[in-house]
């Protein structure tokens, strides 16, 4: 699996109340939560994000509540994957079990806004193309992996049970 | 055998292990999950889209309308509407719409639902509030909710763990609030990070269990996985007056693994308040300044016991909230309402001009109930003030004690009870 985009960049601590107010929290709609996205941190990335498009963060991204409503947002903006210097732990797991993907990577303070990047899961490497240069990724542990792997939390549970 | 943590000890108990390695990925047994009106219609949708048509124990799934409550539009009473659908198609036993509870972690333990030992997920990031009587409890998201609603059981990375060693005495009016703030201010909102955060120490005598509760329940705000608290004879007093199921204590090894330790006399620490945008954002006193303030909430998961209340209420006895200020006061149950009513503590309310709200989580986190306009101050016992978190993205939060918050609706600015 491949994901490439360009880059929407944010600082440390983006919290989950500015990645999708509570104030839409009364849908579980996904493309509904994707028009207000961002939206009290960066009224513009719901206009302008583009299928494949990559949100990168600094320390402790996804912190505060632990609304799934967050990465399904992003998800369902058409963003790829979420790259950070870390994430809160919540986040961390709501994104995995719902299939959002997220990178954890020092390198990502060299990441510009608007760069080009793409992240190989299978090679496990990080390439921004615009600057020209690669580095790597850690892998998931083998029981995340799984859960990557079936497209979600619930898939891989179902195959368990054989439900 | 290795030494463990408390967090530890209850995470390999749930395992059936006797030792349970920091770092290691576990499947364990829950013994209560719950999820409210936010969380719980998400965590639906998932677990009828995988075709999910029973739960591992129709009582040990709490579902909890507090959020959204009385509803706020017709959104909102869907979501309230479908929940309830739910509960009664499955049979859960533990459904609580508004007028028979309250917010979730204020209610759960006064109705005995959690306990010593146990260990709990919930599907709302405060769900960590009860490690304040010794249980592991920990947020998750709707989607590790839904599988645990069918199979009781969900993974976890057994934590680091950071240790507090509380000792000495709070001065006078010093509470949890002030405590677990000091704390995030010192350790930052992602100071514990994965990690289980332990509060032991001959301290913590001194703090009764609205504190314990208070300070647990922001474990979170530092970035943690659970806080839990050593068991003593406040707790199990506790205990004993709500909840009828034994329970079972677990005490720390003297040489568990600690990541990191801290030990915090209780006697250095003053009033505190974060300041925007963050948690960890601290001022002492001198830096308050005297900014007028337009609101003051006294409520929450974090603030909203009885004991709050009777913070609130000393500091605002035959006082007037200053001219220009809204202060809206909400018990975060309705036992603790209804002791408020009983006790006069509404009567002191009112009379000083302010509103009394039934338990809703309403305005923390920008739902309903005292929405911010532009550019407005808030003076809040919740637990967040992050931008926009209850209202307009140029409204302000500053979060601190029950005291703290009343002082400052009497004198419309941030000001502490001593200068009334």
């Amino acid at each position: 699996m491949i994901a490439e985009g360009k880059v929407f960049k944010y600082g440390d601590n983006v919290d989950t109340d500015v990645i999708i107010p509570a104030r839409y929290l009364n849908t579980q709609d996904h493309k509904e939560l994707a028009s207000h996205c961002m939206e009290d941190i960066d009224t513009s990335f719901a206009k302008n994000v583009k299928v494949g498009d990559i949100i990168c963060g600094g320390n402790n991204f996804g912190c505060g509540s632990s609304r799934e409503h967050a990465p399904i947002a992003i998800k369902a903006s058409g963003v790829s994957v979420v790259i950070a210097k870390s994430f809160a732990r919540i986040f961390y797991r709501n994104s995995i079990n719902i299939g959002l993907a997220i990178v954890e990577c020092d390198m990502v303070d060299k990441i510009n806004i608007d760069d080009i990047v793409s992240v190989d899961f299978v090679k496990g490497e990080l390439c921004n193309k615009t600057q020209n240069w690669v580095c790597k990724i850690p892998p998931f542990p083998q029981f995340i992996q799984n859960i990557i792997e079936c497209n979600g939390y619930i898939n891989s549970v179902k195959k368990q049970l054989g439900e | 055998m290795k030494a463990m943590t408390m967090t530890q000890k209850i995470i390999a108990k749930h395992c059936g292990m006797d030792y349970v390695e920091q770092g290691s990925l576990v499947m364990a047994d829950l013994d209560m999950i719950l999820a409210n009106d936010i969380t719980a219609p998400l965590a639906i949708d998932e677990f009828e889209k995988a075709g999910f048509d029973k739960v591992f124990d129709k009582e040990k799934i709490a579902l909890v309308m507090d959020h959204f409550v009385p509803c706020k539009d017709i959104k909102s009473a869907l979501q309230v509407q479908k929940t309830k659908n739910f509960a009664t198609k499955i049979g859960i036993k533990h459904f609580y719409d508004i007028g028979k509870s309250g917010i979730e972690h204020a209610f759960l333990p006064e109705q005995g639902l959690v306990k010593a030992g146990d260990m709990i997920i919930g599907a709302d990031s405060h769900t960590c509030t009860y490690g304040a009587i010794g249980a592991f409890a920990s947020g998750v998201g709707s989607t590790d909710f839904a599988v645990a609603m069918r199979t009781g059981k969900s993974w976890f990375k057994v934590p680091k763990c950071i240790k507090f060693e509380l000792y000495g005495k709070p001065k006078h009016g010093i509470c949890g609030k002030d405590i677990i703030l000091y704390i995030i201010g010192m350790i930052g909102v992602e100071g514990a990070r994965y990690c289980s955060m332990e509060f032991v120490g001959n301290g913590i005598k001194y703090l009764d269990m609205a504190d314990r509760f208070t300070i647990a329940n922001m474990a979170v705000e530092a970035g943690a996985k659970n806080g839990i608290f050593e068991v003593d004879d406040v707790t199990k007093k506790y205990l004993d007056e709500h909840c009828s199921q034994k329970y079972e204590v677990f005490t720390a090894d003297s040489d568990a693994e600690y990541a990191e330790s801290y030990s915090i006399n209780l006697a250095d620490i003053d009033y505190q308040v974060a300041f925007p945008h963050l948690p960890e954002n601290i001022k002492p006193k001198e830096e308050w300044g005297n900014l007028p303030i337009s609101q003051v909430v006294i409520g929450s998961c974090t603030n909203g016991r009885y004991e709050d209340m009777l913070a609130a209420a000393e500091v605002m006895k035959g006082r007037k909230v200053a001219d220009g200020v809204k202060c809206i006061i909400i018990p975060a149950t309705m036992d603790t309402y209804l002791k408020c009513v009983q006790n006069g503590l509404a009567e002191i309310f009112i009379n000083s001009g302010a509103i009394i709200s039934t338990p809703t989580c309403g305005p923390c986190l920008g739902g309903h109930t005292g929405i911010l306009a532009e550019g407005e101050r808030c003076v809040s016992t919740t637990n967040r003030n992050f931008v926009g978190r209850m209202g307009h993205i140029t409204s302000e939060i500053y979060l601190a004690s029950p005291r703290v918050a009343a002082a400052s609706s009497i004198l419309g600015r941030l000001a502490v009870p001593e200068e009334i």
